[in-house]
């Protein structure tokens, strides 16, 4: 009967041990790729944990790469709430730090406390105009949202190339990018930021945008969760044909979810631009718009879990790249694969382990 | 105490073995048959010849780059090679950092007083290029196709159209980029539909500026029967017979040249263009192409690549 | 083969899902050549029960005899083997196939799909004409009506020589004609010597079809008798556990002014096909209208454009003389009509959310469950425990995910929720479909009580009895329009049954 599925451990077993098993299967599976390649598994995962936890500066680079993967996870989850595939999260991103970059750039005289607010502003309006399209066609139209975001993705970069390469490169420069922010727009690193309550903390690209990110986590907990306007996203979300009967328009609830996600994914732009590189530059959103798919299904689409798969994608990149940096045979490419296995497993082969987990569970 | 006989230590280190050499590849890495693979052969020759190996990386992503350069330097690599301009902010950020670091940067300008800047002329060897097809065409039109529409591959196109005008003013040139993406580098399937499609209309030479599209290129000219020419690296032995020549871009000469002079102590910072004069671009004559860049076309080109090392022909260089 | 006077017998089987006992020592065995009932309510362990025979778990006690012989049924290829078939509820079919498509899928015969599905057409034709069971063989599966999708489930079971077959809940998607049609070819493979077991809640199933019956309640068997040595009032009994009535308890109406008035309304579907075809009536308060039909007869385009969940393309309606067209179902809940869809599922609630949220669906932005922008959680699931408690909705926990709930369970809460908004105007469809015997008789009771409250309700149900039982004065519908009404006293199953199928129109009063 249908109440075999009550039992609460087996919430428990689906939220907790069924990712841990899915990410033990794919560092397994990278051991035997890393033993082929002949270098040792158990000191490449040392490795590649030190290189991610070990120290100080590690630790901020593995945090500074989950920042990314927090705001475009969220984006991912927050449109998946309202039965919506966001691929789109990677042009969202780009168009954000436009914005982001277009107040740095020109506004770059005012105090930070104004600059900084207006920029974060800029970010979520630019990302969320950037998926206000692909909505509407949705919504009205019903051009398919995975489709149309992912030709989104490629019109931001059009977009973006044309722009860095006429309009804001610096001049008398090869690469396509624009001249370096004014510092008072730069958002503090961890390093400044603790120093000045008097911690030491290593330099590394890891800034205030973190806690933005934290920050936007549990907010996109409290509106899903525990707002009206949550509520109703959740129902069209998962059934239509309920949110129309509760009087809950499921083509208003597409739009306003994929302006919030979109806002959210244009978070990346602070970290990327207003916290690490200073600039605007080509492709910096480096995929992360594509990792968030894996956090925001490895995390449930809670943002408690989207929290903690990007901390551990985020190691995975920092990590990776320690590994390809020391050990000799280790290239990018196997970096690559491991990740892209981390992702195969915890994202697209999520439950594959469910069933025999489950009756192993229940014996 | 201590401190001073570690100084002393590690000074005689330095000393004995001379440089502890390092360079950071881009995006396309060091296999990209082109220009990355242009300076890792640069390194095989000074290894070869030296000894001396370089540690290496591939980035694959922004941040590492700042991130590695500063790895190697704190691992006591003190001669970085940075390949490719989006590594010039990174360079920008780090080597004031480590001053007793030498950095190379290839194709950027960064000023700085242990920063030595690596620039290629390469509209000289494009315009070279251009005439050679515009030499070569039977239609009169031409194509060339770019990887990203960014100033480094405007600088090609420029000085490929100038080129083919100093043969024939009235030669017609279509001109495509592959994509905005990193994907535009490597994407051998659309540089073949791009080509197919200048081939179409009525272009019989093709120039590709493209890292890996460009294989797309030269195939699809080679299946038209059709001809393309290389870029970077010479190419000319992929398609025998096809590939007209290609515009050289020594970028391991560059990489070499600096390698050795500060193994030698000659290393000094600055700013450093190779073009023609300096043998550091040129175009590529060999027993592959021999039979199709005919002596008369060759004695065109060397006729005007004397008068632009003299100074009696301009080539227009891309400017922002 | 040995072929024994049992078919199948289970001995003690027992299954546990964690905290749930869902089958107790169950002991029962099926004769061959009869039609076996399987009877019990929602959640007394028919399926559980069935599941296990045909291998889809593994009992954690007891074992399975088929043919007299002990057999290890592992997996349904097991069971299939030992010659048993089932038909599931929701049926096991590739909508975009064929139905010949549908009747090899995982028996192809080989790479060549053409060798396969010519040896299948020959099997087909055979069964057909041994069984008088015939399918369009090249008809694309979703475009048949449901009755005939369930003959491919028989059709395909019987292929690959099924000589015990199991069917679960087989009518609840069909019209009474297509049950008696099913009814029939169920006789004529006993007669064949086939062996039946027919899992339902319904009794007049059990009295009309079958030999023997075996009653379950809470895992275990409580009874297990022939046929026509019981009654529906004494299964009924032994399904609850104690005395139900199964007849509705009313006083005669007392109906007051028109609440809810539909004038030439009239309906076409997204394709733009015509389904309600200029409808007129009205509902007064303190009665209850049944609206009667074969499904399919515009009824549940009727209740959807009066609740305002598609445009009609003319006529007016009107809530307390209020017109409501043009008004999206949250405006006309706020003017006090209420209404419990026919598909709960599909539309009423949401299943994979926890029972407190589904108790507020459509009321979700009232005050009571807000402030601010914020969602008050004590409030609303303190507000789901009473009205659970209310409606002695089981178990009574507003965390629980609603799919984790009976039918009747769910139904009760959607009923609770709807009427607990105090609505001037109700519009129920199917309100009883998938629930239990005791919680059908409580429902019934709670509608007329809303009634007796002076409230207009508006009834749809596919079941007769139930529109009988309840209503007041009973609208016929036939091909989008009403094409007669009785009043609850002149009206019989017989006339009914005529006049839903378009013979003896009567004029419409």
């Amino acid at each position: 009967m249908s109440a075999e599925r009550a039992a609460p451990s087996l919430r428990w077993l689906e939220a907790l041990v069924l990712p841990l098993a899915n990410l033990v299967l794919a560092l397994l599976l990278s051991g035997l790729i890393i033993r082929l390649i002949g270098e040792s598994p158990l000191a490449a995962f040392r490795l590649m944990l030190s290189g991610a936890f070990g120290s100080q500066e590690a630790l901020g680079y593995t945090l500074y790469y989950a920042t990314n993967f927090i705001f475009t996870g969220l984006a991912v989850a927050v449109a998946f709430h309202a039965g919506l595939f966001n691929i789109g999260a990677e042009g969202q991103a780009y168009i954000g730090g436009l914005g982001a970059g277009l107040v740095c750039l020109g506004l770059g005289s005012l105090p930070f406390w104004l600059v900084a607010p207006l920029a974060i502003v800029a970010a979520a309006l630019f990302g969320a105009g950037w998926a206000l399209v692909p909505a509407w066609l949705q919504a009205r139209r019903g051009s398919h949202i995975v489709i149309t975001t992912i030709m989104f993705n490629f019109l931001a970069s059009a977009l973006m190339t044309w722009l860095l390469v006429n309009i804001l490169i610096k001049p008398g420069q090869q690469s396509p990018e624009t001249r370096e922010f004014a510092p008072g727009t730069w958002l503090p690193s961890a390093h400044d930021l603790l120093a000045r309550i008097g911690l030491s903390f290593a330099p590394s690209p890891l800034n205030l945008a973190f806690a933005l990110a934290i920050a936007a986590s549990a907010l996109v907990w409290l509106v899903i969760w525990r707002t009206r306007w949550g509520y109703a996203l959740r129902v069209a979300g998962k059934n239509a044909a309920a949110a129309r009967y509760a009087g809950i328009s499921p083509a208003r609830v597409t739009i306003a979810a994929m302006l919030l996600s979109g806002a959210l994914a244009g978070g990346l732009g602070l970290n990327e631009l207003m916290g690490a590189e200073h600039r605007i530059l080509l492709d910096f959103p480096g995929g992360a718009g594509f990792v968030g798919i894996a956090v925001a299904l490895m995390g449930r689409n809670n943002p408690v879990g989207i929290v903690i798969s990007a901390i551990l994608f985020g190691a995975l990149y920092q990590g990776g790249s320690e590994l390809s940096f020391d050990m000799p045979h280790v290239n990018r490419d196997t970096v690559v694969v491991i990740q892209g296995l981390v992702i195969l497993f915890c994202g697209a082969l999520e439950n594959v382990l469910k069933r025999p987990l489950s009756r192993l569970w229940s014996r | 105490m201590r401190i001073i006989l570690l100084f002393l230590l590690s000074a005689a280190c330095a000393l004995a073995e001379g440089i502890k050499p390092a360079i950071v590849y881009d995006f396309g890495g060091k296999f990209d048959r082109s220009f990355n693979q242009s300076a890792s052969e640069g390194v095989a020759r000074f290894t070869r010849e030296t000894g001396i190996a370089f540690r290496d990386f591939e980035v694959t992503n922004a941040t590492q780059r700042v991130q590695v350069m500063r790895q190697f330097a704190r691992h006591g690599y003190n001669f970085i090679v940075a390949v490719g301009f989006s590594q010039a902010s990174a360079v920008e950020q780090v080597a004031p950092e480590f001053p007793d670091v030498r950095f190379v940067i290839i194709d950027g300008n960064v000023d700085l007083p242990n920063v030595e800047s690596v620039n290629f002329r390469e509209q000289e060897s494009s315009f070279l290029c251009g005439m050679a097809a515009a030499l070569s065409s039977k239609t009169g039109k031409i194509g060339f196709v770019g990887g990203m529409d960014i100033p480094l591959i405007r600088k090609f196109a420029l000085g490929y159209e100038a080129g083919a005008r100093h043969v024939n003013p009235k030669i017609e040139v279509f001109e495509n980029m592959t994509g905005s993406t990193p994907s535009a580098w490597n994407d051998p399937t659309r540089g073949a539909e791009l080509a197919k499609s200048q081939f179409g209309r009525g272009a019989d030479v093709v120039f590709h500026a493209a890292g890996g599209t460009g294989m797309g290129v030269m195939q699809a000219a080679q299946d038209a029967g059709l001809l393309s020419i290389g870029c970077d690296s010479n190419q000319d032995y992929i398609h025998p017979g096809s590939v007209l020549t290609s515009a050289l871009k020594r970028v391991d000469v560059a990489v070499y040249r600096a390698a050795t002079a500060a193994r030698n102590g000659s290393w000094v910072h600055g700013h450093v263009t190779f073009g023609l004069a300096e043998d550091g671009v040129g175009y590529s004559l060999d027993e592959y192409n021999r039979a199709i860049l005919t002596p008369a076309i060759e004695k065109r080109l060397e006729d005007a690549k004397r008068d632009i090392v003299a100074g009696r022909v301009a080539v227009p260089e891309y400017r922002e | 083969m040995n072929k024994g006077e049992t078919a199948l017998e289970l001995r003690g089987i027992d299954k546990r899902f964690g905290a749930v006992h869902a089958n107790r020592a169950v002991s029962f065995s099926v004769r061959r050549g009869t039609i076996h009932g399987l009877i019990g309510e929602n959640g007394a362990g028919k399926s559980t029960l069935m599941n296990i025979v045909y291998g889809f778990h593994p009992a954690d006690a007891g074992e399975l005899l088929v043919d007299g012989r002990a057999v290890a049924i592992r997996s349904p290829q097991d069971a299939i083997a030992a010659g048993i078939g089932m038909v599931h509820q929701h049926f096991m079919l590739v909508p975009n196939f064929t139905v010949l498509e549908n009747l090899i899928l995982g028996a192809e015969g080989g790479w060549r799909l053409a060798a396969g599905r010519a040896k299948a057409r020959a099997a087909m034709e055979r069964i057909e004409r041994e069984h008088g069971l015939s399918v369009p063989l090249d008809a694309v599966v979703e475009d048949l009506p449901v009755g005939i999708q369930q003959r491919v489930e028989i059709l395909k079971a019987l292929n690959r020589g099924a000589e015990i077959l199991i069917l679960d809940e087989p009518t609840a998607v069909l019209t009474p004609q297509e049950t008696s049609q099913l009814f029939e070819l169920l006789r004529r493979l006993r007669d064949q010597g086939r062996t039946i077991i027919l899992v339902t809640h319904k009794l007049k199933e059990i009295m009309a079809v079958t030999d023997n019956v075996t009653v379950m309640r809470q895992g275990a068997v409580v009874a297990g008798v022939a046929t026509a040595a019981t009654s529906p009032q004494a299964l009924a009994d032994e399904m609850v556990g104690r005395a139900v009535s199964l007849e509705v308890a009313k006083g005669p109406a007392a109906p007051g002014v028109p609440l809810l008035s539909v004038r030439d309304l009239a309906v076409r579907d997204r394709k733009g096909v015509p389904r309600v075809k200029g409808v007129s009536f009205e509902v007064r308060a303190g009665e209850i209208v049944g609206i009667a039909g074969v499904a399919g007869n515009g009824q549940s385009e009727l209740l959807e454009a009066i609740a305002g969940l598609v445009e009609p393309e003319r006529g007016e309606i009107s809530v307390s003389g209020r017109p409501v067209n043009g008004l999206d179902p949250r405006e006309r809940r706020a003017l006090g009509l209420a209404h419990i869809p026919e598909d709960r599922l599909r539309m009423g609630v949401v299943a994979a959310f926890p029972a407190r949220d589904n108790a507020i669906l459509g009321y979700h932005d009232r005050a009571g469950y807000n402030r601010g922008p914020f969602t008050r959680p004590a409030r609303i699931s303190g507000d789901c425990a009473r009205k659970m408690s209310d409606w002695d909705v089981r178990p009574p926990a507003p965390g629980l995910r609603m799919s984790l709930f009976s039918g009747g369970n769910q139904q009760k809460l959607v009923l609770a929720r709807e009427i607990d908004s105090n609505p001037v105007v109700l519009l129920i469809g199917q309100p009883t479909r998938g629930v239990d015997i005791g919680a059908i008789e409580f429902i019934h009771r709670r509608l007329v009580a809303l009634r007796d409250a002076g409230k207009a309700l508006l009834l749809v149900s596919v079941e007769l009895d139930e529109i009988l039982g309840l209503a007041d004065r009973i609208l016929v519908m036939a091909g989008g329009e009403i094409v007669g009404e009785l009043s609850a006293a002149e009206a019989s199953e017989e006339k009914l049954g005529l006049m839903m199928a378009g013979i003896g129109k009567a004029a419409h009063g």
